[in-house]
């Protein structure tokens, strides 16, 4: 009886033993690479802004001119973002949207959208997702130009019923295989929209504040 | 180790055992995933990785570990070593990471590493399981390219698209077009397609198999049936 307690014991603190090993190891690097990982997916991020905001487009500083949103459902968060705000002689020219899509196949999918001061969409970025690798990755500019599909879309050329996926009857592509995913982009993307249709004048005010200040809570109300 | 021991490691990982066409270990992903050449050879190389690092894993830690609990302690590993290497490839290799890291969650639920774990490296050296790794990973890897090139070809007309993620832009042109303004066939994209192709790939194994046994026994051997197959639900 006594010897089955000790081997029942030693199994249980084995166990033990290798998780809290295992879960060290984990926190070790998690705490080694976190920093480097962001660093690499803002320089990732940066590269997207450029290449759905043209710098044609606006004549400002684009980095810099930002300004924080409070949270708002329409933008997929709980937390206030930030928005980049491209001008042209000193007109709103562009915004750059931070979106998340809440419902993809494996949780969020966080987004960058261009919208121009006419209110269409000059371009669409995944920023960061977890898909499913070769069935739904297909939104990531560097595996297919599926996302360059919402490109000129607005709220005035598409109506509403349209800003769904071909297969629920909507007018955006998808491929076989993975409905979801493309799904929730094209209902995160048309929320911008319709966020950017009403906050557009707020957004773009506040002309001083033209450095970042991420620390400060959103003050454009 | 014997040169005859790493020789038939390398020999049953890549031909006799192959986890692709002979024990049909983990092929729910992998099926899922081989739809292109490029697809299939970053994933099989991602799973070759891992399979190699939880095979010494498990063989430096499998004579501390009790008997009950070792399939536990084989997954537990075998998830944070997955873990530490994307966590790894994101920071220091973040290009590679953009292109195989995504691959390589997808392994954990791969069943041929823990079976890999259960019956060769708990009962081997850190350094005949290491091989044993490279040896199954390059096997499959090998299998879910022909797979991939095969639905890829019937699939979409082209073979190795997408391989500039890999290579940079200037891989573009080795891009294949074997069948110019081809309207893509579905079947061979989707799941049923790469059942039909395993299926036929199989058997074309069995055939070489049989044949090669009937040239070394003559005309009545009989060829033993595929084994294994993978209950386990991902």
């Amino acid at each position: 009886m006594r010897t089955t307690a000790r081997a029942s014991a030693y199994t249980a603190l084995n166990l033990l033993f290798f998780a809290l090993a295992g879960t060290a190891l984990l926190a070790w690097t998690y705490d080694l690479t976190h920093e480097t990982i962001a660093r690499s997916e803002e320089n990732e991020k940066l590269k997207l802004i450029a290449q759905i905001a043209p710098p044609a487009t606006y004549d400002n500083d684009i980095m810099k001119d930002t300004a924080q949103l409070a949270a708002d459902k329409l933008l997929g968060g709980t937390g206030t973002t930030l928005v980049y705000r491209g001008r042209l002689n000193n007109q709103p020219s562009i915004a750059v949207l931070q979106v998340i899509a809440p419902d993809g196949y494996s949780g969020r999918i966080n987004l960058i959208i261009a919208i121009r001061s006419d209110g269409s969409i000059g371009g669409v970025r995944v920023v960061s997702h977890r898909e499913t690798p070769g069935l739904g990755d297909y939104i990531e500019i560097a595996r297919s130009n599926w996302i360059t599909g919402f490109n000129g879309a607005s709220l005035e050329n598409r109506k509403s019923g349209e800003w769904k996926v071909k297969k629920d009857g909507g007018s955006f592509d998808y491929m076989a295989g993975a409905t979801i995913t493309p799904r929730t982009i094209v209902k995160a993307v048309h929320k911008a929209l319709q966020y950017y249709a009403q906050h557009r004048d707020e957004m773009f005010a506040n002309v001083e504040a033209r450095r970042a200040v991420p620390l400060l809570p959103a003050k454009e109300k | 180790m014997t040169y005859q021991g790493i020789k038939d490691i390398l020999y049953n990982g890549l031909w006799k055992q192959n986890p692709g066409v002979a024990q049909l270990l983990g092929l729910c992903p992998l099926l899922a995933i081989s739809n292109t050449v490029v697809n299939a050879l970053s994933l099989g190389l991602a799973t070759t990785l891992v399979m190699t690092l939880s095979g010494s894993g498990v063989a430096a830690i499998r004579e501390v570990i009790p008997n009950e609990t070792r399939i536990p302690v084989y997954i537990l590993l075998i998830a944070v070593l997955v873990t530490v290497v994307q966590l790894l490839m994101n920071a220091y290799v973040h290009p590679l990471y953009l292109v195989l890291g995504i691959f390589i969650p997808l392994i954990v639920t791969n069943c041929i590493i823990l079976a890999r774990a259960e019956s060769f490296a708990s009962k081997n050296g850190v350094f005949a399981s290491a091989l044993d790794g490279i040896a199954m990973g390059l096997g499959l890897t090998a299998v879910l390219v022909v797979l991939g090139g095969i639905r890829e070809i019937f699939g979409h007309g082209t073979l190795l698209s997408g391989i500039d993620m890999v290579f940079g832009e200037a891989a573009k042109s080795l891009v294949i077009t074997v069948v110019p303004n081809y309207h893509g066939f579905l079947l061979a994209i989707l799941p049923p397609g790469a059942f039909i192709a395993l299926g036929l790939l199989i058997a074309l194994k069995n055939w070489l198999n049989l044949r090669a046994e009937r040239k070394a026994h003559g005309a009545n051997a009989t060829v033993a049936p595929v084994e294994g197959g993978c209950s386990t639900a991902h």
